[in-house]
């Protein structure tokens, strides 16, 4: 072996320890909050969280209940709402816009992704709070929609994007209406990515806390109007951690590890679409 | 009878075809040839009113079928284009539709529904591209399991399903191999019986084969046309010679 | 655009022009066996021969191969079909003079058969028409093709012509009518060759025009 050789396998080697201990630094914290929050949660994740309400500070025992429903109702509404703007916009941008129009509009969601969350609270608030005068689940439900929308229209307007336009050539030659084209032949060929963007976008919402902390502002009890103040996951965690009670402490970490398992699940959902998509036209 | 007359078409106001005036009669195959870029898709392409779905084209001049105008503003260019089918270069079926639903795509999302029709009309379909018999134990798999030449069946066979008058067949054999393109070649002859074919093709020896008449584009003009025979063994101008012997293009 | 194919229909046109000439070249030596009465140029027809008829299987051959090879369209398509036809037409012409030089060994051991010299401008008549018709290929001249055809109704009529004179002094002189019949079968042969060289020059003009004007009686009146 020459000398330049051996410098050159030594130079490579460099990078790829490099590479590795970057890679490591990143995943390591993860894996290590992972075990943490598994220890400290797991024995909170009992029947009882989802089946008892707090109770009051200083008695040990109880659970979520009012909280895990709380976010299904927020989270719900704001899933009802913003699903289907999102994939409605996104159709028209992909299928029917005219190019400018669809790049502004793009833009416009490019910015309003970045937008903080607190800012789009901020925006529930003035919204619904103040008509309202007082907060609400509806509220908190808006401040969500807000956020999951641009989301839910930039990953479906991309996954519309790679439908080769090939098919929907042949849906025109075919003399089929284009209203029919988008919806029966791109929606329906960009469907998994689609239900995955679905997926992560809300499941990205269920974790929001900052939003909430002034439009659905959180209850003791259990309610699932959405005209009243209304508990949440996030917000309740918070609420929690920050307490002195050590019982509340043990609930606020059964309580995030719901959140993480939900994410993982909803993770793992989108994946398995995926997979079983690809299988089924491997067939 | 398919008929262009005088037709020019613009694309973003540079002309791309010029005063082409051709006509494709029944019961006849009719090829379109020219080197690459001479107008011969952007020309097929009037004819079922794609133009209309490209921001930009502006198509003057008239097609004709059967003596009734498509470009009036009257017709709707979506009954058109069942009238007047196309077959695309690649073969494009719907991967997320199973080979039953693709042959029956046109006729279901034109809205009909009854069952019985549907599969009736599938397997005529099939059976007249000549795909019938290779793929009726299988009718619900995906069609990414066919072979390139299987897969352009499909798409003829579900271009066929809606009953259209004329069919228009871009570079339909240029993906596949001689023996996928001599059965394509076979069910266009019997395809001739009740429609009218219009093909495109860069070969030579295709446009020999397969059709009755041909007519020799180039650079967005229309040299000559005339019977197929005429064409290829005295053909009247000197630049259809040229082509046609591969001394240009 | 020069194509490889170019080069190889070239080739072809040499090859047929080479068996044109030997073809030429025979015509011409016949024509001096008979009115020279020479035994010796009679006997190199019949060798010559032999060359003609190789070219005829080359050419055959180079035809079938281009055909196969190159799938040719339009005037190279022309070209090669009507190569094909006009070798066994020289070929044939070859075999004429073949038939003519072994009647003349015959008829130069005896007196002359004819007073006029209508045999030697019969022969002269036909040889100027194989050449044109020839200089026609070349030349892709269709005047020139055009002329040959209507040449050939001259030869007939001097082929008409030594007929009569034949017939009459064969009942004139029946002791001349072993050589009289000879020459007959001569100026047969003849006037075939001048047929040949019509149906060469029409497949000129079939190369040349993608018109084909044989039987002209069969023709429709509406021919492009």
């Amino acid at each position: 072996m020459s000398g330049s050789h051996r410098l050159r396998k030594i130079q490579g080697r460099l990078m790829e320890g490099v590479c590795l201990l970057a890679a490591l630094l990143a995943v390591i914290p993860l894996f290590a909050f992972m075990w943490h929050l598994a220890a400290k949660g797991a024995s909170s994740l009992t029947l009882n969280l989802f089946t008892q309400l707090p109770l009051p500070p200083g008695e040990v025992g109880g659970g979520l209940k009012n909280a895990i429903v709380g976010s299904l109702v927020v989270v719900g509404l704001a899933t009802v709402a913003g699903i289907p703007l999102g994939v409605g916009a996104a159709v028209y941008m992909s299928e029917f816009a005219r190019p400018k129009v669809a790049s502004s509009l793009r833009f416009a969601c490019d910015v309003l992704s970045g937008i903080p969350s607190i800012v789009m609270g901020l925006l529930a608030y003035q919204v619904v709070v103040v008509r309202m005068h007082h907060f609400s689940a509806l509220s908190g439900s808006v401040a969500l929609a807000f956020i999951m929308l641009p989301v839910v229209v930039i990953t479906t307007q991309e996954m519309l994007r790679l439908v080769p336009h090939s098919l929907r050539e042949a849906g025109h030659a075919l003399g089929i209406p284009a209203w029919r084209i988008a919806s029966s032949i791109s929606l329906r060929a960009a469907a998994p990515g689609v239900l995955t963007g679905m997926i992560l976008a809300v499941s990205r919402v269920a974790g929001e806390t900052a939003p909430l902390l002034f439009t659905s502002f959180g209850n003791p009890y259990l309610s699932a109007d959405p005209r009243q103040p209304i508990a949440t996951l996030p917000h309740t965690i918070f609420t929690y951690a920050i307490s002195p009670y050590d019982d509340w402490h043990r609930l606020a970490y059964g309580g995030a590890l719901v959140l993480v398992l939900g994410i993982l699940g909803s993770t793992l959902l989108s994946r398995f679409i995926l997979w079983w998509h690809r299988r089924s036209l491997n067939v | 009878m398919l008929a262009c007359a005088d037709l020019t078409i613009e694309f973003n106001r540079k002309a791309v075809l010029k005063g082409v005036s051709l006509q494709f009669p029944p019961r006849k195959i009719s090829a379109i040839i020219g080197p690459s870029g001479c107008g011969k898709s952007t020309l097929l392409r009037s004819f079922n009113r794609m133009h209309d779905l490209t921001k930009g084209a502006r198509v003057i001049g008239s097609v004709t079928l059967d003596g009734r105008e498509i470009y009036n503003t009257s017709e709707d260019p979506v009954l058109i284009r069942r009238r007047i089918g196309m077959v695309f270069q690649k073969a494009n079926p719907f991967p997320t539709l199973s080979i039953y639903e693709n042959t029956i795509a046109g006729l279901r999302l034109a809205g009909v529904t009854s069952t019985p029709v549907l599969k009736e009309a599938a397997e005529k379909a099939l059976v007249d591209a000549a795909l019938w018999d290779e793929v009726k134990d299988r009718l619900k798999s995906s069609p990414m399991t066919l072979s390139g030449g299987q897969q352009q069946r499909l798409c003829i066979a579900r271009a066929l399903a809606v009953d259209p008058e004329v069919l228009l067949m871009d570079e339909p054999c240029s993906a596949l191999d001689p023996i996928a393109t001599s059965k394509i070649e076979e069910l266009m002859f019997r395809l001739r019986e009740r429609l009218i074919v219009v093909i495109v093709t860069h070969n030579m020896q295709q446009a020999a084969r397969a059709s009755d008449r041909t007519a020799f584009l180039w650079m967005g003009e229309l040299i000559e046309a005339g019977e197929t025979e005429a064409i290829f063994t005295s053909p009247k101008k000197t630049m259809t010679e040229d082509y046609i012997t591969g001394r240009f293009g | 655009m020069a194509r490889a194919f170019d080069a190889e229909l070239k080739e072809l046109k040499f090859s047929l022009l080479d068996m044109a000439g030997q073809v030429e070249e025979m015509l011409h030596l016949t024509h001096q066996a008979l009115i020279e009465r020479s035994n010796h140029k009679a006997e190199v027809v019949t060798r010559l021969d032999r060359n003609v008829d190789e070219a005829e299987l080359k050419l055959d051959q180079a035809c079938i191969d281009l055909l196969a090879l190159r799938a040719p369209f339009a005037s190279d398509l022309r070209l090669i079909a009507s190569t094909l036809k006009l070798v066994p037409e020289l070929e044939r012409v070859g075999d004429h003079c073949c038939n003519i030089a072994r009647r003349a060994l015959v008829l130069n051991l005896q007196p002359p058969a004819l007073e006029s010299d209508n045999l030697e401008r019969l022969g002269l008549e036909t040889q100027s028409m194989m050449r044109r018709a020839v200089d026609a290929f070349v030349n892709g001249d269709a005047a020139q093709a055009r002329s040959v055809i209507r040449a050939d109704d001259q030869v007939n009529a001097i082929y008409r012509d030594i007929y009569s004179e034949l017939l009459r002094r064969m009942l004139a002189d029946p002791l001349c009518i072993e050589r009289a019949s000879h020459l007959i079968i001569v100026i047969k042969n003849w006037e075939r060759i001048a047929d040949q060289a019509t149906n060469i020059a029409e497949e000129v003009l079939f190369i040349l025009e993608g018109r084909n004007v044989k039987h002209a009686y069969l023709q429709e009146p509406t021919q492009p």
